[in-house]
Order: structure tokens, then C-alpha cells, then sequence
């Protein structure tokens, strides 16, 4: 019987949403006011057990996670004081004589962040791109994959004019662009398709047992 | 104080997150790791503002009788039931729990249809967009359409060469591109981190003092 109720809590939802293509209603609005508290607090709960919880408030307060004890118990409890202080003072931001001291927290975090992720871009989106493009000239595939690379990259090099040899590969690189723009748009097309087939299925199969 | 210190902080984790790769040394590798929980955990304090400002601005309207106030109502009752099923139902990530069912037959399905409604208004879209003017144009229109024929039953029903052609596209010309592409953004991410990093960009501390 619960499930029952879900489901059909599920899809009415569903056909709220859909109804949005005749033109924005109450049925929509109230769909889209409900997912947004809904997915604010389902994240809330979530941030807080997997982060919040384990890494300020149970070793400062000795609380058991799973059959481990951590907390004051261990004589580093005190450093799980930093990221909750450095957490609470982003909320000063809603004082606006000490909103500049959130800045603190902002800096670690966005300084963090950055300097975190620049050794793996530069290996994952620029050095393994580069070597998985040097291929040796011994069939037509290979050919296109490094001119076209070769033309992408120079259409985006703006430091020079795009003339001569630079305007000929700019324009080869056009080409590839404008064909993986469209392969990706197809892509783009048949996922969202497969999406609403899903949903539909949902609603004839799921819900009402037509199919 | 108010903008020099923000930047020192900056320039240390940023440095110290950029370096600790080459340093493996166990007291620097147990910095990181601090360091990277500290991250983590003021992610999970951000989100808990941005949850703030979304019960501020909700409030508001309700107290202000805006004239969409019921919405917001509902906006803020389905968080505290959110709230209320996770912190205080026991066992409250279950599979089966309130809490889990609320997340599977409600976000879900709303989540899922409206990246679904997506599907009308692309096709809408690119009817009215398309049109084969130019040799760009076109390669792009053909390419998307052998794509999307190749991509379902009928486009081998059409003609077996279809889905050949839809693998060679996304194979060849689309992986040339879309590497150049990420070399670009990549080299753009370094850059722009490098910029934070020594303080050049600024535009995460916001105005004022």
C-alpha cells in the first residue's frame, strides 16, 4: 500500500511538471517550490552527517561514530575546533560591520581549491590530451584527430591574425568544431529523449501497469 | 586586516595545496589530508548559508504577504520536513526510511522530468536555430542528425552505415575538437588559479573594505 502511495505521489509530480508545457501553472509552481526545500534539506542532512558531524562536532563533543570513540579522548581534538570556527565565520557576512572577517575562511577555501586542482588539470586536461593526440601518421584517422586538434587550438589562439597558414588551419578547426558541436547536440538531444522515455515509462508502467 | 590577510591566507593554502605533491613526507601528506577535511567541511558550512539565505528569503516574502507567499510556504515546510526526517527519524539514511523515500519519489521524479521537459524545448529550439546557410551551418545540422538517428534502432533500420558513421563522428572529428577544446580550458583553469593563487584575482572577497 506504501508503495502504491509513492508511486503515485511520484507521478503526479511527474504530470505537475509536464504541465508546464502547456504554460507555467500552479501545478508547476508548486512542484518546483517543493524540489527546491526538499533537495535544500535532503542536502543539509547530508553535508551535515558526512562532513559537519565527523570532523567537528563528534571529535569535539566525544560522540561514536559506527563502534569507534573519537573526540576529546585523543589529545588532537582540539584542531576540529579550526574548520568549525573557520565555518562559523562565514556567517558574519550577515553582520555587515564584521561581514569582512568571512573573508578568512573564503581565502583558505578558494586558495585551497585552486591550488589543489592545478597539478591534476595540467596533467589530466592538458599533458594526457597532448599525448593521447601524438599518434603517428599511419592511417586517416590519425591524420584528422591531429589536424583537427592542430586547427581547434589555432582557432582559439588569438595573439596573431587569422591568415595564411593560420587562417587555412582556424578554418579546418571551424570544422571539426562545428561537427562535434552538432555530434554533442545529438548526444545532448537522444539523453534528454531517453530521459522522458524513462519518465513516461514510469508513469504507464510504474504507475498505472499499462505496459 | 580586512583585505591583506584574506590574501596571505590564499597565497599559503593555495601554495601549500600546489607544492604538497612533490613533498611526500608523511608529516606534509598528514597536513593535506588535515587540510583537505578542513576544505570539506567549510563546503559543508557554505551550503548551510546558502540554506540560510534561502529560509531569509522565503521568510520575507511570507512576512511581506507577497503575492506568491503560498509557494514559499511550501518551500520552507518541505525543508523543515527534510530537516526533521533527517536529524531527528533514526536511521534516517536507510534505504526505506522516510527520509530515503521522500528523496527517491520526490526529488527524483521532479529532478528527472524536468531534465526531460529539456527534450521539447531543444528539439523546439534547434527547428527554429537550424537552417542550412552556411557550410558551418550545415555541417553542424548533419552531424547532429546522423548522430541522433545513429543513436536509436531506426537509424539502422534506415541504413547500416549509420551507426558507423555516428561512431567515426564522435570518435574522430568530435574527440579532435573537444580535446582541443579541454587543452584550452585546462590551460584557462591554471592560469585563472594561478591568478588567485598570487592574488591578481580578487574577485571572490567582494566589494568594500
Amino acid at each position: 500500500m506504501a508503495t502504491i502511495i509513492w508511486t503515485t505521489i511520484g507521478a503526479i509530480l511527474t504530470l505537475s511538471v509536464y504541465s508546464f508545457l502547456y504554460k507555467d501553472n500552479p501545478f508547476y509552481k508548486f512542484a518546483e517550490h517543493l524540489v527546491v526545500g526538499i533537495s535544500a534539506g535532503y542536502y543539509l542532512v547530508i553535508y551535515y552527517f558526512n562532513f559537519i558531524q565527523p570532523n567537528v562536532v563528534a571529535p569535539v563533543f566525544l560522540l561514536r561514530i559506527g563502534n569507534e570513540a573519537i573526540g576529546l579522548g585523543s589529545s588532537m581534538w582540539w584542531l576540529a575546533l579550526i574548520p568549525g570556527i573557520l565555518g562559523l565565520l562565514l556567517y558574519t557576512r550577515f553582520f555587515p560591520k564584521f561581514g569582512w572577517v568571512g573573508r578568512w575562511s573564503l581565502g583558505i577555501y578558494v586558495g585551497g581549491y585552486a591550488g589543489l586542482g592545478l597539478s591534476p588539470i595540467m596533467q589530466a586536461r592538458v599533458l594526457n590530451q597532448i599525448g593521447a593526440n601524438a599518434l603517428p601518421l599511419t592511417s586517416i584517422t590519425n591524420v584528422f584527430l591531429i589536424v583537427g586538434l592542430l586547427g581547434t587550438l589555432t582557432y582559439f589562439f588569438f595573439s596573431m591574425k587569422h591568415k595564411g597558414v593560420l587562417g587555412v588551419l582556424a578554418r579546418v578547426g571551424i570544422v571539426f568544431l562545428m561537427v562535434g558541436f552538432g555530434a554533442s547536440f545529438g548526444y545532448t538531444v537522444m539523453s534528454r529523449v531517453s530521459l522522458l522515455i524513462g519518465r513516461v515509462s514510469f508513469l504507464l508502467h510504474d504507475w498505472l501497469h499499462l505496459i | 586586516m580586512r583585505r591583506q590577510f584574506p590574501l596571505a591566507l590564499c597565497f599559503i593554502a593555495g601554495l601549500f595545496m600546489a607544492v604538497q605533491y612533490f613533498i611526500p613526507h608523511p608529516t606534509v601528506q598528514d597536513m593535506y589530508e588535515r587540510l583537505l577535511i578542513w576544505l570539506q567541511t567549510l563546503l559543508a558550512f557554505a551550503f548551510l548559508l546558502g540554506t540560510v539565505s534561502l529560509v531569509r528569503v522565503h521568510y520575507h516574502k511570507i512576512r511581506h504577504r507577497a503575492d506568491d507567499r503560498g509557494y514559499s510556504l511550501v518551500t520552507l515546510l518541505a525543508l523543515c520536513l527534510m530537516i526533521g526526517l533527517g536529524f531527528f527519524h533514526s536511521a534516517h539514511h536507510a534505504q526505506g526510511s522516510p527520509f530515503d523515500r521522500m528523496f527517491q519519489n520526490v526529488q527524483v521524479p521532479i529532478e528527472a522530468t524536468m531534465f526531460s521537459l529539456l527534450a521539447f524545448y531543444v528539439a523546439s529550439a534547434a527547428f527554429r536555430a537550424f537552417r542550412a546557410r552556411t557550410l558551418e551551418s550545415t555541417l553542424l545540422l548533419v552531424a547532429a542528425c546522423i548522430v541522433m538517428l545513429g543513436r536509436v534502432p531506426i537509424g539502422d533500420m534506415i541504413h547500416s552505415s549509420i551507426p558507423v558513421a555516428t561512431r567515426w563522428i564522435l570518435e574522430v572529428p568530435n574527440l579532435a575538437a573537444k580535446r582541443g577544446i579541454m587543452i584550452g580550458v585546462g590551460l584557462g583553469m591554471m592560469a585563472t588559479s594561478l591568478k588567485i593563487i598570487l592574488g591578481i584575482e580578487r574577485a571572490w572577497m567582494g566589494g568594500g573594505d
